[in-house]
């Protein structure tokens, strides 16, 4: 249903700019082609991965690790995970998926999607060469401690 | 040659996976199973997000925005950073240079942050997809909760940085072109 949706607005919105400009329409097309073909090898790899792991591991061991129980603990891990690695967003979704239907707890998964996004440790040296020590650390730590917030208000809200 | 090689992981995870079938059948047939299930779910929605993500990129007006962010733009500069960040596309550090462009057309520096936030977390084309895989509830739940933070993250590290600090930024970027 949903993709449905989403095919219908994506074909109302190109036809529109093609109507208005041939040759913006022809350069977005390329642009969408050139991202969708920049994450797809990484897309691809981690839906495999996602799956040899979890026919590996039992939901009994990720609930236990970051299972809505898990409490703090499961949060602190997700948020380092989060923090530290440098995880594109088409990536992080199915996994975030696999975990939550595998015994992950929602607080959880988001306080990784969150620090995913906003903290990052590897690019915090070139942060720090565009805007400065003060900055980077500054929009890093509040945004670290901030992912907490979201994820127990969308964990709350979210059951 | 380089192409393959991004494919590396792909291979291994195959191999890997080919292997299993061969030790312990069921287990295969499993992860093939869950990959056939994924990739259907996961491949099928993304052609028209790419599509919109193109269309952003191609008809947004960065550079109009960026010169209507200065020191008095205030909530409507503020609206149009976060506008600027969700109709973006890339990690974040595709967004550092165009941080810097802000910063040469003299953005208000918390305007810059809340600009970095959005890219960071508001990416529409990210939300519709995020909203594919984990539902609408969890992600305008997100979004919601991120909106107001966003803004009040920006001000307060603009409120933070002394003055001279970031004008000495200004500065910096305004004679260094290729940082």
């Amino acid at each position: 249903m949903f993709t449905v949706f989403l095919y219908t607005i994506a074909a109302g919105f190109l036809f529109l700019s093609f109507i208005k400009s041939r040759e913006k329409t022809k350069k977005a097309l390329m642009v969408a082609r050139k991202a969708f073909l920049n994450i797809l090898p990484e897309f691809s790899a981690i839906l495999i991965l996602i799956a040899v792991v979890l026919s590996l591991v039992s939901p009994q061991i990720i609930q236990h690790l970051i299972g809505g129980q898990s409490g703090a603990s499961g949060m602190l891990i997700t948020s380092i995970i989060g923090s530290i690695t440098l995880i594109p967003g088409f990536i992080a979704f199915p996994l975030a998926k696999s975990l939550l239907d595998n015994g992950a707890g929602v607080t959880q998964i988001v306080v990784f999607i969150s620090t995913l996004m906003m903290v990052g440790f590897v690019t915090a040296p070139l942060e720090i060469k565009y805007f400065g020590k003060r900055q980077t650390l500054l929009r890093n730590g509040m945004a670290f401690v901030y992912s907490f917030i979201v994820a127990l208000i969308v964990g709350g809200i979210v059951k | 040659m380089n192409k393959i090689r991004r494919y590396l992981l792909t291979l291994a995870l195959v191999t890997v996976t080919i292997v299993l079938w061969l030790w312990k059948p069921s287990l295969g047939l499993d992860i093939t199973i869950k990959t056939g299930k994924s990739f259907k779910e996961m491949l099928g929605v993304l052609p028209p997000i790419f599509i919109l993500l193109g269309l952003l990129e191609v008809w947004v007006p960065r550079e109009t925005i960026i010169r209507n962010l200065g020191d008095n733009s205030g909530v409507r500069g503020i609206a149009l950073s976060i506008l600027l960040g969700a109709a973006a596309a890339g990690p974040l550090y595709v967004a550092f240079p165009v941080a810097v462009t802000m910063m040469r057309k003299e953005a208000r520096f918390a305007n810059i942050i809340i600009f970095l936030f959005s890219w960071s977390t508001l990416k529409l084309p990210l939300l519709l997809f995020e909203a594919s895989a984990l539902g609408w509830n969890m992600t305008l739940a997100r979004a919601a909760v991120n909106l107001p933070g966003i803004i009040f993250m920006g001000l307060l590290v603009d409120y933070s940085i002394p003055l001279p600090e970031k004008r000495k930024l200004r500065e910096l970027h305004m004679t260094e072109n290729n940082l």
